[in-house]
C-alpha cells in the first residue's frame, strides 16, 4: 500500500526491546514487595471426591507459616461464566483441584506445610467424556447443573438458527453427515507460568500485580468476586498469554485471600506442573453435523449438535461458543442453519480463554465434515471458500445474538494470492489424492480459514497528554504480552502528532492511572484502542493548535505541528515550540473513545503441506503459508511474529502431536511436564511464509484491524485435510499421531 | 569432601562470596541464587526441571540450565548471565542483543535471555555455525510465541556481519 506515513507500516524497534534483550523487563516473578509471602496450593489427587475431614494443625504450626486456609476460611463467592466456581470447595472435581492454601516466608516452607495438611476424601465416580457425562446416572459435578449441562445464556449467541433447514436440504444435491472430534485438551502454555502478587491496601482496596494481556477485563471480572471492593490491577510484562492470562480469577483469588488472612502481600506463582494440569486448557469439542451442498459448492443447510467439554469449570465457555457461532457464519455463507451447542462439565481440568476462542474449536471439528461435502460434489476447497466466506452486505448474528451487516472489504485477493504463492494449483491433485509419493513418504496439501468480527469488540478510552517539552504521553491501560501493541499504539499517536517516536511514550499499565480499556483480545487492540488513541491525539493536536493560534495571531487551520514545533503552513519558518503555546506549567489533554463495532472482520487462510511416512505413521509439517487480511499493516515485524504464532499456543500442532493425555483409570494428566508434553522445537521448523493483502479496511484513519489472535486457528483443519489427501483416509480425531495414522492405514489394530 | 562453609563464584566478571546456611542453603539451585541472592532477575525460571531452556546461563564458557545445577556445585566457577553482556563501561549492547532488537526476534520476551545466552555460548565455541547447528543448539529452548524464524535471522545477521565479538 503506497503511503507517505512516517511510522505506520514501517519497522521500528519495540519500545520495550532493550529491556527484553538485557533482562531488565519486569515479569511477574520479578515483583518483590517488602514483607511479601509466598503462597502455595494443596491439590487433589482424586478426580472427584468430597472432603470428609481436613486438618491443618500440623501445617499451621510449622515455623514460617503465616496462614493455612481451607474452604471453611475463604469467600464463597463464585466466578466463571456462568458463575459456578468457588476458590475452594468442600468437593474436588479434577486431579489438581485446589484443596487448601498456605502462605509462608519461603516457597520451601510453604511446600513443606502443604504436605503436612491431612485430608480424608470420600471418592466419587468420575466422568471425562462429553457424551457420557450427559447420560442419566452419571456422576454430577454441580448440584445446579443436572446431567452436567450448563444452561445456555439467553443474551448470548449459543446456537445458529436461521432460515429453513428442511427447505435447504431439499435444495441440496448432496447431503453429508459426519462427526468431528477436536478433543485434545491442549494447553496454550506460555513460558511464564501464571502468577499474581496481591495485597489489601485497606479493607476496601485490593492491589494486584498481574501478568496479563487484559487489565480492564481483569478488573471488570474480578470486582464482583471481591464483593465490589475497589481493585487496582497493575500489569507486569507478560511472559506469554495466548488468551490464558486474561482473567483467570483462581490464582488472583488465592493471593487475595491469603493476603487478607496475613495482612501482607502474597505471591502465587504456579509451577509448570500446576500450569499444565490445572490452568486454562483449550475447550474440547465434538460435533455431529449434517450439511447440504449443491454441485457448484453452494451450502444450502447446516445442522448439528455441538458438544463442548469445558472440563470441571467454565472460565468463558458460553462466550467462546457465542464467538464460534459467529465466526463460522463469516467463514460459511449459508441461509439455513440449525446448529445447537451443549456446554458440558466433566472431571477434566477446567478450560479457559484461549486464542482462537470457540471458533478454532468449532471450525477444527466441523470443517472436516464440510470437506467431505466438498469432496462429494468435487469442489476444490479454494473455490469453495472463495464462494462462501463473508462479503459486504452479508448478515450474520454475532456473539450477543444481534444481527450485523458486514461493511468490510472482499478478501478474495488474499485467497488468490495465498494459493498462488503456495503453489496450490500445482500441488492440489484432488480430494484424497497425494501431491507426491516417494516410497513411504506421501505428501498432501490442505487449507483452513478463520475470520473474526471481534476486532471491534467492547469499548476503549484513551487520553493523550502533550507536555510543554514537546513530548506526548499516551494514557491507556494496555499491557504488553508479546503483541507489540504498546509500541504500535505509540506509532499511531506519533503519526498524528508528527513527533519523533522516542518522544511518544505510554503510561504505566495499571487501572488506576488510566481510563477504561477492555483488553487485548480478539485482535481488537489495533481497531479499538487504535481508534481511541488516534481520536485522543487528534483532539490534543486540535487544542494545541488553538492555543498556538492565539499566540501566533493566526487561525488554527493555518497551522500544523511537527517535531514539537507549531508552524504556519504557508510560511514554515514562522514557528514556535509547543511550550510557547502551552506555557511551561500547562499540559494539553486530548480524549478518545471507541464504542463496540461488530461490522468489520479480519481474515486468515492457512495453507499447509505435510509429509506422512506410511511406514512409521509420522506426520511431518513441511510447508506453511498464512495469507492474512488486516488492512494497513502497522508494524510488519510484530505482525510477522504473530502470524508465525500459528505453530504455538495450542494451534496448528494440536493436529500433529499436541495435547493433554489423561489416564482414565486415575483421572491424572500423564504429560503435565515439558518433556512429555510435546512442543515444536527449533530443529523441527517447516518452511513458513506470511503474506498480507494490500487493501485498506474502513476502520480508522490508518485503515487497519488486528489479526494476531487468529493465527493458531485455521491450522488444525488444514492439517486434517492435508493428511487425508496424503494417505487417502480421513482421520477425524486430532492429533494425528503415528498410532492413529497407522491404524487408519490398517497397519495396526 | 572437605567441609565447605562458603561458595566463591565469579558472576559477570565480579567475584562473589556466598555463605552456606546464611546466604544460601545447599539445596538452592544456581537459578535461585542468581535471582534471589544476587538480584539478577534476567535469568528466568519457567519449567524449573531442565526442559525449557529459559534459565540458560554460561558457566565456564558452556551454556547450562541453571535450574538443574546446585549453587554448591559451582564453587570456583565463572557465570555469565544476560546482565553480563552489555559493555560495563559504555553500556553498549552486545551485537547479539542489538541484532535481536533490529530483527524483533521476540514477542513476549520471556524466553529471550535464555535464547541469547545459548547462542552466545555456541558462538564462543563456533563463530560460524551452519543454520542446522544453530537450530540444534537452540533445540532445548522453548519459545511458544514462535519467534524462532526471527531469532534465526538475528543470529545469522550477527554471524554474517562479522560483528560477533567475545
Amino acid at each position: 500500500m503506497a503511503n507517505n506515513y512516517r511510522y505506520i507500516g514501517k519497522d521500528t524497534p519495540r519500545k520495550d526491546a532493550r529491556d527484553i534483550v538485557t533482562g531488565k523487563a519486569q515479569y511477574l516473578d520479578d515483583v518483590r514487595l517488602p514483607n511479601m509471602l509466598i503462597g502455595k496450593v494443596l491439590r487433589s489427587p482424586l478426580p472427584h471426591a468430597n472432603i470428609k475431614r481436613i486438618d491443618v494443625g500440623r501445617a499451621a504450626a510449622l515455623p514460617g507459616v503465616h496462614a493455612v486456609l481451607t474452604y471453611k476460611d475463604v469467600t464463597d463467592a463464585i466466578w466463571g461464566i456462568p458463575n459456578h466456581m468457588k476458590l475452594l470447595d468442600k468437593k474436588v472435581r479434577f486431579v489438581g483441584d485446589a484443596v487448601a492454601l498456605v502462605a509462608a516466608d519461603t516457597a520451601e516452607i510453604a511446600d513443606e506445610a502443604v504436605e503436612l495438611i491431612e485430608v480424608e476424601y470420600e471418592p466419587l465416580p468420575a466422568c471425562y467424556d462429553v457424551k457420557e457425562a450427559i447420560k442419566p446416572g452419571q456422576p454430577q459435578l454441580y448440584d445446579q447443573y443436572p446431567n452436567n449441562i450448563i444452561p445456555q445464556i439467553s443474551k448470548l449467541l449459543q446456537n445458529v438458527v436461521k432460515g429453513d433447514v428442511d427447505k435447504g436440504f431439499a435444495e441440496a444435491d448432496e447431503i453429508i453427515e459426519g462427526t468431528g472430534f477436536y478433543e485434545c485438551f491442549p494447553n496454550p502454555l506460555p513460558p511464564e507460568p501464571p502468577g499474581v502478587v496481591a495485597y489489601w491496601e485497606n479493607p476496601d482496596k485490593l492491589v494486584a500485580y498481574v501478568a496479563t494481556q487484559s487489565l480492564g477485563l481483569n478488573k471488570y471480572l474480578a470486582q464482583p468476586f471481591f464483593r465490589m471492593a475497589n481493585t487496582q490491577f497493575i500489569a507486569t510484562q507478560c511472559g506469554g498469554s495466548y488468551g490464558t492470562k486474561n482473567a483467570n480469577l483462581t490464582p488472583i483469588g488465592f493471593a487475595a485471600e491469603l493476603s487478607k488472612a496475613t495482612r501482607r502481600p502474597v505471591k502465587i506463582y504456579y509451577t509448570k506442573e500446576e500450569h499444565l494440569a490445572a490452568y486454562s486448557l483449550r475447550l474440547s469439542c465434538r460435533i455431529n453435523a449434517r450439511v447440504g451442498i449443491k454441485k457448484d459448492g453452494t451450502v444450502t443447510a447446516v445442522t448439528g449438535d455441538w458438544f463442548v467439554n469445558t472440563g470441571s469449570g467454565s472460565e468463558a465457555g458460553p462466550h467462546e461458543i457465542a464467538v464460534g457461532c459467529g465466526e463460522l457464519q463469516l467463514a460459511l455463507r449459508c441461509p439455513n442453519w440449525n446448529l445447537r451447542s451443549k456446554l458440558v462439565v466433566t472431571n477434566r481440568a477446567p478450560t479457559g480463554i484461549v486464542r482462537g476462542y470457540g471458533g478454532q474449536e468449532l471450525e477444527s471439528s466441523i470443517l472436516p465434515i464440510m470437506g467431505m461435502a466438498m469432496e462429494k460434489v468435487g469442489v476444490n476447497p479454494v473455490d469453495f471458500f472463495k464462494k462462501n466466506f463473508v462479503r459486504a452486505g452479508d448478515e450474520y448474528f454475532w456473539r450477543n445474538g444481534i444481527k450485523y451487516v458486514y461493511r468490510g472489504v472482499d478478501f478474495s485477493p488474499a485467497i488468490d494470492n495465498g494459493a498462488a504463492k503456495f503453489g496450490w494449483k500445482e500441488k492440489w491433485k484432488g480430494w484424497g489424492k497425494p501431491t507426491s509419493v516417494d516410497g513411504n513418504k506421501r505428501r498432501g496439501v490442505g487449507l483452513g480459514i478463520h475470520c473474526n468480527a471481534d476486532v471491534g469488540e467492547d469499548n476503549s478510552e484513551t487520553w493523550v497528554k502533550l507536555t510543554p517539552d514537546g513530548r506526548a504521553l499516551v494514557l491507556v491501560a494496555v499491557s504488553e504480552a508479546g503483541q507489540g501493541q504498546r509500541s504500535s499504539l505509540c506509532k499511531m499517536a506519533a503519526e498524528v502528532l508528527q513527533l519523533p517516536l522516542d518522544d511518544v511514550n505510554m503510561s504505566f499499565p495499571d487501572t488506576d492511572g488510566n481510563p477504561f480499556e477492555f483488553a487485548l483480545v480478539g485482535s481488537r487492540g489495533t481497531f479499538t484502542a487504535g481508534t481511541a488513541v488516534i481520536q485522543a491525539a487528534e483532539d490534543a493536536r486540535r487544542q494545541l493548535l488553538e492555543m498556538a493560534a492565539s499566540v501566533m495571531k493566526l487561525k488554527p487551520e493555518e497551522l500544523d505541528t511537527e517535531d514539537g514545533y507549531i508552524f504556519e503552513i504557508k510560511n514554515p519558518k514562522n514557528r514556535i515550540p509547543w511550550r510557547k503555546a502551552t506555557g511551561i506549567t500547562s499540559t494539553v489533554l486530548g480524549k478518545g473513545r471507541f464504542n463496540e463495532d461488530f461490522t468489520l472482520s479480519n481474515f486468515l487462510m492457512t495453507f499447509v503441506e505435510v509429509e506422512v511416512d506410511t511406514a512409521t505413521g509420522k506426520v511431518k509439517l513441511v510447508n506453511v503459508l498464512n495469507s492474512a487480511g488486516c488492512g494497513q499493516v502497522i508494524s510488519p515485524a510484530s505482525l510477522e511474529g504473530q502470524l508465525h504464532g500459528a505453530l504455538g499456543a495450542a494451534g496448528l500442532d494440536t493436529a500433529i502431536f499436541e495435547g493433554g493425555m489423561l489416564d482414565p483409570s486415575t483421572g491424572r494428566m500423564v504429560n503435565s511436564n515439558m518433556i512429555d508434553y510435546k512442543w515444536r522445537t527449533f530443529n523441527d521448523l517447516p518452511h513458513f511464509d506470511n503474506i498480507t493483502m494490500d487493501k485498506p479496511i474502513p476502520s480508522h484513519r490508518f485503515h487497519a484491524v488486528g489479526v494476531g489472535e487468529i493465527s493458531t486457528s485455521p491450522g488444525p483443519s488444514a492439517v486434517l485435510m492435508a493428511v487425508y489427501n496424503a494417505i487417502g483416509v480421513r482421520i477425524m480425531d486430532y492429533p494425528f499421531t503415528p498410532d492413529k495414522v497407522l491404524k487408519a492405514l490398517g497397519k495396526i489394530k | 569432601m572437605p567441609d565447605k562453609t562458603k561458595i566463591n563464584l565469579e558472576v559477570n566478571g565480579k567475584p562473589c562470596e556466598l555463605m552456606i546456611g546464611k546466604d544460601i542453603i545447599s539445596s538452592d539451585t544456581l537459578a535461585e541464587t542468581l535471582r534471589n541472592n544476587l538480584g539478577l532477575l534476567g535469568t528466568k525460571i519457567s519449567c524449573d526441571r531442565g526442559a525449557c531452556g529459559a534459565c540458560t546461563v554460561i558457566l565456564n564458557g558452556k551454556a547450562v540450565l541453571s535450574c538443574m545445577l546446585l549453587t554448591v556445585e559451582c564453587d570456583g566457577m565463572s557465570v555469565t548471565t544476560i546482565e553480563g553482556l552489555e559493555d560495563p563501561k559504555t553500556g553498549q549492547l552486545h551485537p547479539l542483543q542489538q541484532s535481536f532488537i533490529d530483527h524483533t526476534a521476540f514477542q513476549c520476551g520471556f524466553c529471550t535471555p535464555g535464547i541469547i545466552m545459548t547462542v552466545k555460548a555456541l558462538l564462543n565455541e563456533n563463530p560460524k555455525p551452519a543454520e542446522d547447528e544453530i537450530k540444534q543448539a537452540l533445540s532445548g529452548n522453548f519459545c511458544r510465541c514462535i519467534s524462532h524464524y526471527e531469532v534465526l535471522k538475528a543470529v545469522t545477521a550477527v554471524i554474517e556481519g562479522g560483528k560477533y565479538g567475545k
